[in-house]
């Protein structure tokens, strides 16, 4: 968890100025400002706990802080909770690699050949204009219900902001810089290293950052189509056998599980995007 | 010797940018070229750089052709043009990257002594000022001590006091190694302070107009009245070189009503 406050002290070490600002101003900011946004949503919980203990509503349909903690803590307890965030974390890993992966490689060429540009990217575009849930029969014909037909609707999903990230950030280095590693006679491949992905960094990450958003969205799409686990599938189970509690731990589980993955995929950028100058950097 | 023989440069839509540009420059001399907008002042310095390849004509160094970026010429572009992921000292070392790393980190160091950077050799280049930026700019290309230092408007997005500060600068750097210089300036005052000859280009298509030897004792003082002469003698070269009358007559020094408006 020291990454957090990692990444806002980078910038001002270097500027000892600053890190007095920062420490002396709001003495309690460092603790208190990620704290005021605990507020609302705390605040309303607390509120519908009591309200549910004063019997103002039976919460059954809305089931109080309490009870959905002790679904959660059952669910941990019997290995249940695990073993499906697990399956399902395994199936975002996979689709988000393999989407990563294509996204990467073709943004690149396209970005970096007009020619490929010309060839490829209009049909992508095409394809991106439809919705990738209506895959999903199609996938299921030619791949079965298990979980190549899953991992594929997801690398899908992770593909197409991933793509466009990568193609755009590459159309957009700046001609300026790219001279400079012409002026000192890069090779190909040391352009590549060192001028071109460095640049394309900051929109890299970006871009992986909504892939992954994107993963999560369509795990949840994949395994409501028939699966017998995962969390996706403890959502539908709660549903029919009426268990709202299950259904909201299960969505607490995906915030929870979905917020860390983000977060490790800051966290690794962080030392490759020290040096940038953003309006983010206070 | 960096030679020039007739070097063309015509644009794919049709512009002719440079036309027939011969030159000799000599080791260690110090060129300023002034010329009106679109003179093809910038055309021509990307083309010894090798970034431009001329249409027509050879640019030869030493008696070989130049063909591409070359590793006896640098640049100094009018923007700084750090790659803002390298700290200063990455920036300044860009260039000799295949040195062995300790050889690598003494020039560095030493480039950094010289343009009196040393305590910003770890920061960002986004807090640099804007002349300390370019001050970065200059010592990263002269750290592969160029034999050729091609400069293309390198204080014009300067302050006239950083500017200044930096000419004299520049000077000093260049008794170091006294490589050729090359500079593309449309400040005759900066044109005057630096070079042993200044050139005057004239447009459409770019072409050299004329030559005035500076050999005024250094350091100059810009308030001399040899200074403001070899001044007047630039200026008035400038105006007869953008009136288009004259320029038919070829060479007719008919004074024209513009003076000093020639940008």
């Amino acid at each position: 968890m020291s990454f957090g406050p990692m990444t806002i002290t980078a910038g001002p070490t270097t500027e000892p100025a600053k890190v007095e600002q920062t420490v002396q101003k709001p003495g309690l900011s460092r603790f208190a400002r990620p704290a005021l946004g605990l507020i609302l949503p705390v605040g309303l919980a607390v509120l519908w706990e009591l309200a549910v203990r004063a019997g103002l509503s039976n919460g059954r349909l809305v089931p109080p802080p309490s009870v959905i903690f002790n679904t959660f803590a059952e669910l941990a307890k019997t290995g249940e909770l695990q073993r499906h965030a697990a399956v399902t974390l395994w199936r975002v890993g996979a689709g988000f690699g393999i989407g990563v992966g294509f996204g990467t490689i073709l943004g690149a060429i396209t970005g970096y050949s007009g020619l490929s540009h010309r060839l490829i990217d209009p049909t992508l575009q095409a394809l991106r204009a439809i919705p990738s849930i209506a895959w999903v029969p199609l996938f299921i014909l030619w791949l079965g219900i298990f979980e190549a037909s899953k991992v594929t609707l997801i690398a899908v999903g992770v593909f197409f902001p991933v793509y466009l990230g990568v193609m755009g950030a590459v159309t957009s280095v700046d001609r300026k810089i790219v001279e400079v590693g012409r002026v000192f006679r890069l090779s190909g491949p040391a352009m590549i290293r060192r001028i071109l992905l460095p640049a394309v960094m900051p929109a890299y990450v970006l871009a992986l950052r909504s892939g992954l958003g994107l993963g999560w969205m369509f795990v949840v799409a994949a395994e409501f189509m028939g699966a017998s686990e995962g969390l996706g599938y403890l959502l539908i189970d709660g549903q029919q056998l009426g268990k709202p509690a299950q259904i909201v731990a299960a969505i607490v589980a995906f915030a929870v599980i979905g917020k860390l993955t983000d977060w490790m995929i800051a966290a690794a950028a962080t030392p490759f995007l020290r040096w940038e100058d953003s309006f983010a950097r206070r | 010797m960096l030679v020039l023989d007739r070097v063309g440069k015509t644009y794919p839509n049709g512009v002719r940018a440079l036309d027939g540009i011969s030159l000799e420059v000599g080791p260690g001399e110090i060129l300023a070229i002034v010329g009106g907008s679109g003179c093809g002042k910038s055309t021509m310095l990307r083309a010894i750089s090798g970034l431009d390849t001329p249409s027509q004509g050879v640019v030869m160094l030493d008696g070989m052709p130049v063909l591409g970026p070359h590793p006896k010429i640098g640049i100094i572009f009018q923007e700084p043009r750090l790659l803002p992921w390298l700290t200063v000292a990455g920036n300044v070392g860009f260039g000799i990257d295949d040195r062995p790393k300790a050889e690598r980190e003494d020039r560095v160091a030493t480039a950094l002594a010289r343009v009196g950077l040393t305590d910003k050799a770890d920061v960002w280049p986004r807090e640099l000022s804007g002349g300390q930026a370019q001050r970065v700019a200059i010592a990263r290309a002269l750290v592969p001590r160029p034999e050729v230092l091609l400069l293309d408007e390198p204080f014009s997005a300067l302050d006239a006091f950083t500017r200044a500060d930096l000419q004299d600068h520049l000077l000093d750097l260049w008794a170091d190694s006294k490589p050729t210089l090359l500079l593309v300036t449309h400040d005759v005052e900066e044109a005057i302070v630096l070079a042993d000859r200044v050139m005057v280009m004239r447009p459409h298509p770019g072409r050299v107009y004329d030559e005035i030897a500076d050999d005024l004792p250094r350091p100059r003082d810009r308030q001399s009245a040899a200074f403001d002469f070899v001044k007047r003698r630039v200026m008035a070269a400038l105006d007869r070189s953008l009136d288009r009358a004259v320029i038919t007559a070829e060479g007719e020094t008919k004074n024209s009503a513009g003076a000093a408006l020639w940008w």
